[in-house]
């Protein structure tokens, strides 16, 4: 463990994808928990295609990747959340819609343009060679949005989770936090994209949450485990790949999901 | 005005399509009204516009000056609830609270001593620490009751209950009930609750304003007993010769 923990701090970008990762891990769980709750998972998932799509389109018009990426991205998150709150359109169906499309638009496009020279596989199952420094100021900042909207607004956050129409009623502005949390995941997961890959971004958001439920009986418990579960498993996936040479979203979802499984069995145990 | 509430010739619509119209009724401290019809009937929406969720298309409501958001209490359908939501009673009920909050982030100790006090007056004091999700429908519904009472247990002017009975057995249903007509003689807090229950809430409520998508009776439950809406709503409800309403339900020659 101290030799692996050497090798990542004696290379640049294992340093780079460490430091991103776990700071994306944190704040991608603590956003999960509400996502999930509240039955938006799929939409984590969705962003995820959507995010792929724009980098494409950036990369073909020779953009900085972020500068597209990040406010389609964020449109979607507002999209989705709309599509999937209104029970008259059916969100799932919306979310297929729009993932397969991006998808496809990414594809296509990078096809047409570059001949698929351009390493189509980093972006949908991520690589840590991708990150710069400036992913480091980005998830470090996004880091302190996310754990400053948790602590000052925790107490609003819980409520809307548990019971929207009651918050309402209360006098919570349930549209302006629930479009924050839409543009908060829509960061994260375009600044976490590329080193998970689309395809596999949506698990940290999804699979913290429902481990922590497995035995947690109140939110705060759910949410703290979370961010613990969260961070602890892309350590020992990120540990894994380099030691196993395996790809390291791939690896980080893989620790999540045994993670899942031994709780959940020890949760049908106690229960 | 000396009325709590007060509708003018509310109506309310959605995507410019009237829900329901007509709305004249007036509610006086210590009132129990019993809001019933039809599933689609627009009770719950008249609800949202009671609370100032949504806006009257034509009419207006008007409240007594002294009639606040805080001092509101609310018991929205529990059906949407996630009923093993990783909650535990303590959490919830301390977010009735947020109304007194403003941007305040973290709960003070009055918060928690009204949250403590509504607990008692639900009779939960002892799951304070309970995970939400094993305890029965009808602690439950006690549960979110208490939310509504956390905000203001001292001073709660109006507790609004849209069909708190919802999936409750017989027995849990008689223990709301008694709770909430004792919250209604005993504090004097002016009670609305939509219910599909009518035959039993009739027994407490001493107003009725019944809709279909205009209103149909607003008026006393003795006077309410009298009408034709009244026997067809009970017909399914009673049995023939009904003890509980009075009615003789039986087909007319």
């Amino acid at each position: 463990m101290p030799e692996l923990l050497n090798t990542i701090f004696s290379y640049e970008f294992l340093t780079r994808a460490l430091g991103v990762g776990l700071l994306i891990s944190l704040c991608s769980a603590l956003l999960g928990v509400s996502l999930v709750l509240k039955r938006f998972a799929m939409i984590g998932d969705g962003l995820g295609h959507v995010g792929f799509g724009s980098l494409a389109v950036a990369t073909a018009l020779n953009w900085a990747p972020l500068a597209l990426s990040m406010p389609v991205t964020v449109v979607a998150a507002f999209f989705l959340l709309r599509i999937s709150a209104n029970r008259q359109i059916r969100g799932d169906a919306a979310i297929a819609l729009l993932s397969a499309s991006s998808l496809a638009i990414g594809v296509f496009v990078i096809s047409a343009t570059t001949g698929m020279n351009t390493d189509v596989d980093s972006y949908l199952f991520g690589s840590i060679l991708t990150l710069t420094s400036a992913d480091v100021v980005l998830a470090v900042g996004l880091c302190v949005l996310v754990l400053g909207l948790f602590v000052v607004f925790y107490n609003r956050i819980f409520a809307m989770t548990f019971d929207e129409r009651f918050a309402q009623a209360t006098g919570v502005p349930t549209g302006l936090y629930n479009s924050l949390l839409a543009a908060l995941v829509a960061l994260t997961i375009v600044v976490g994209m590329r080193m998970m890959g689309a395809l596999l971004i949506s698990s940290l958001i999804i699979f913290p949450a429902l481990s922590a439920m497995r035995h947690g009986r109140s939110f705060k418990t759910v949410t703290w485990q979370a961010a613990l579960i969260s961070t602890a498993c892309f350590l020992v996936g990120l540990l894994a790949s380099v030691h196993f040479a395996t790809p390291t979203g791939a690896s980080v979802v893989l620790i999540n999901l045994l993670v899942f499984l031994a709780l959940s069995i020890s949760a049908r145990r106690r229960f | 005005m000396n009325s709590l509430i007060e509708s003018d010739n509310a109506a309310f619509a959605y995507a410019g399509r009237t829900v329901v119209k007509g709305l004249n009724f007036c509610l006086e401290t210590g009132d129990y009204l019993c809001i019933v019809g039809e599933n689609g009937s627009g009770k719950t929406t008249l609800v949202d516009g009671i609370l100032g969720l949504k806006q009257p298309c034509a009419g207006a409501i008007r409240y007594r000056p002294d009639l606040r958001r805080s001092s509101i209490g609310f018991l929205p359908q529990s059906r949407d609830l996630d009923r093993d939501f990783p909650a535990n009673v303590s959490e919830i009920v301390l977010s009735g609270r947020l109304g007194h909050k403003g941007l305040a982030p973290f709960y003070t100790r009055a918060d928690r001593r009204a949250a403590a006090e509504a607990l008692m007056m639900c009779g939960i004091k002892d799951q304070k620490k309970c995970f939400f999700g094993a305890l029965s429908g009808g602690q439950k519904q006690r549960v979110l009751l208490a939310r509504a009472l956390a905000t203001a247990p001292d001073g709660l002017k109006l507790l609004i209950l849209d069909e708190p009975m919802n999936s409750l057995d017989p027995a849990a249903k008689s223990d709301l009930y008694a709770l909430i007509a004792e919250l209604n003689s005993c504090r004097q807090i002016t009670v609305i609750m939509v219910t599909h229950d009518v035959n039993t809430a009739l027994h407490y409520a001493n107003k009725v304003l019944m809709l279909g998508s205009e209103q149909v009776f607003f008026g006393t439950s003795a006077e309410f007993l009298q009408t034709a809406g009244a026997r067809e709503l009970l017909r399914d409800a009673c049995a023939d010769n009904c003890a509980v309403c009075g009615l003789d339900h039986r087909p007319q020659a």
